[in-house]
């Protein structure tokens, strides 16, 4: 029963492994090129990248700050 | 769960703050000998039917042996092929990030002790967390107010999450169970008294997130697997079966790029499935120790991992590999939590020495260092719409940073 099951397991690997060696890939330059320009298009809306002032950010106060 | 631990010593380790209940890989029962299970495993039923088949076309363990080393070398070849330059290479022509103002603007504290998990409504402004005590409550960021709380019947309640709509949390821990409490505008009203008990594991509840609706819920447990169940009628529509030890995280992709999750465990590894088919699709190795949180890059295309080896991990989709590394020598803490900004520039990291550290995604350096936990830092989310991220820690308080 056990060979049984380790055939199984070693069967399901196999299926496993031929589903990933399948699939199409892209070159690591093109996809980092995808990443960088998503990055930069998006920038200006990043509130935490480049900063909200705080009129526009509920979480800033916007009360001055006295420092005593 | 990891033999017999009494009551006290899990008081004792639980204060010494290990997570006694997580099961290494190495300590795992092997699959042959596990009792059967509420999830019942495709090997089990169906192993008997496929060894015959494979008798019949005459396969041999030998033979598989074979084809699953020689295709893993193809897989290897394959990726490398396309390893053709780094992240930070072609991140070299971006400009710098300029100096982060971020600091606390908010503390949320009414947790009696360590919090575990927390996540944002999609209003912006409303979080829910959930503590070791059992405690769940829901706040209003902006006004610190506590809208509703309610006692979980167990301790450690590892997961949580916001519906869609709003109106209704899910959460679970050791009860093994994900359960999903309507929201109630009369806050009067005994919120205990509707929950529903959707999900059902054979061990602790790690991570929950409903899928695109309120009527959806996907979950990952110590058992090893993920779940996708009916919340209305508490049925398992799918299940995720792959992992080799206790699955740690999970995060659906984006709406836009279809029906697809990944999930990190204490097997090392990461998996991205199909929710449909229920199909391991890809499968990332790389990580030292234990993954324990996976996060989406806003795209789809990529996540990152966080993980107890120190090191979060940028992998790419599309190109089927690891693409950066967020490291340094002088991180020698577990990395228990990742989530990216809105451009998905910034990755912010929670760790166990009390830290956040922000990494520049693209270029790989690290922007800066946020202090201000006392205790262990257990998760980290940026808000729905990117103005700010909370934070939730051991120390038993919440912070939003912005």
């Amino acid at each position: 029963m056990s060979t049984n099951n380790s055939i199984a397991q070693a069967r399901k690997l196999v299926e496993q492994l031929r589903i990933e060696a399948g699939m199409e890939r892209i070159k690591v330059s093109k996809a980092a090129s995808d990443l960088m320009s998503y990055c930069e298009q998006h920038a200006r809306s990043d509130a935490l990248l480049v900063g909200l002032p705080a009129s526009e950010n509920p979480f800033k106060d916007k009360k001055p700050c006295i420092i005593l | 769960m990891r033999g017999v631990t009494s009551a006290r010593q899990q008081h004792q380790l639980a204060e010494a703050g290990e997570p006694w209940w997580r099961q290494r890989e190495s300590e795992r029962k092997r699959p042959n000998t596990r009792t059967s299970s509420t999830i019942p495993s495709p090997l089990c039923a169906s192993s008997l039917k496929m060894a015959c088949q494979a008798l019949q076309s005459g396969e041999s363990l030998a033979t598989l042996k074979n084809e699953s080393d020689s295709l893993k070398k193809k897989l290897e070849e394959e990726r490398a092929k396309l390893h053709d330059v780094e992240l930070n290479q072609v991140a070299e022509k971006v400009e710098l990030v300029s100096a982060l103002s971020i600091r606390t603007r908010r503390v949320l504290k009414g947790h009696g002790n360590k919090v575990l998990c927390m996540d944002w409504c999609k209003d912006k402004r409303r979080l829910v967390s959930s503590s070791q005590d059992g405690k769940v409550i829901v706040w209003d960021g902006y006004t610190l107010n506590k809208e509703h709380a309610v006692t979980m019947p167990c301790t450690w309640v590892m997961a949580c999450a916001y519906a869609p709509s709003g109106c209704a949390v899910a959460c679970g821990g050791l009860d093994n169970k994900c359960s999903v409490y309507p929201l109630s505008l009369d806050k009067n009203e005994n919120l205990a008294a509707k929950k529903k008990s959707v999900a059902m594991h054979t061990n602790y509840l790690s991570g929950c997130s409903f899928t695109n609706s309120d009527m959806q819920l996907l979950t990952s447990s110590g058992d090893g697997t993920c779940a996708l169940w009916d919340v209305e009628s508490g049925q398992l529509l799918q299940s995720f079966h792959g992992h080799t030890a206790d699955v740690l995280s999970l995060n659906l992709a984006p709406s836009e790029t279809g029906n697809t999750f990944v999930s990190g465990g204490c097997d090392k590894k990461a998996n991205v499935w199909d929710m449909r088919s229920g199909q391991n699709v890809q499968s990332f190795e790389t990580h030292d120790s234990d993954i324990n949180c996976v996060k989406y890059y806003p795209t789809g295309d990529a996540f990152a991992s966080a993980s107890d080896d120190g090191t979060c991990r940028l992998y790419d989709l599309r190109a089927d590999r690891e693409v950066a590394v967020y490291q340094k020598d002088s991180i020698i803490f577990g990395a228990s939590s990742v989530d990216f900004s809105l451009s998905g520039r910034l990755l912010f990291a929670g760790y166990n020495d009390y830290t956040i550290n922000v990494w520049d995604v693209l270029k790989g350096n690290r922007i800066s260092v946020l202090f201000g936990h006392e205790n262990r830092v257990s998760c980290v989310k940026v808000s729905p719409d990117g103005t700010s991220f909370a934070s939730a820690s051991w120390d038993t308080s919440l912070r939003i940073w912005a």
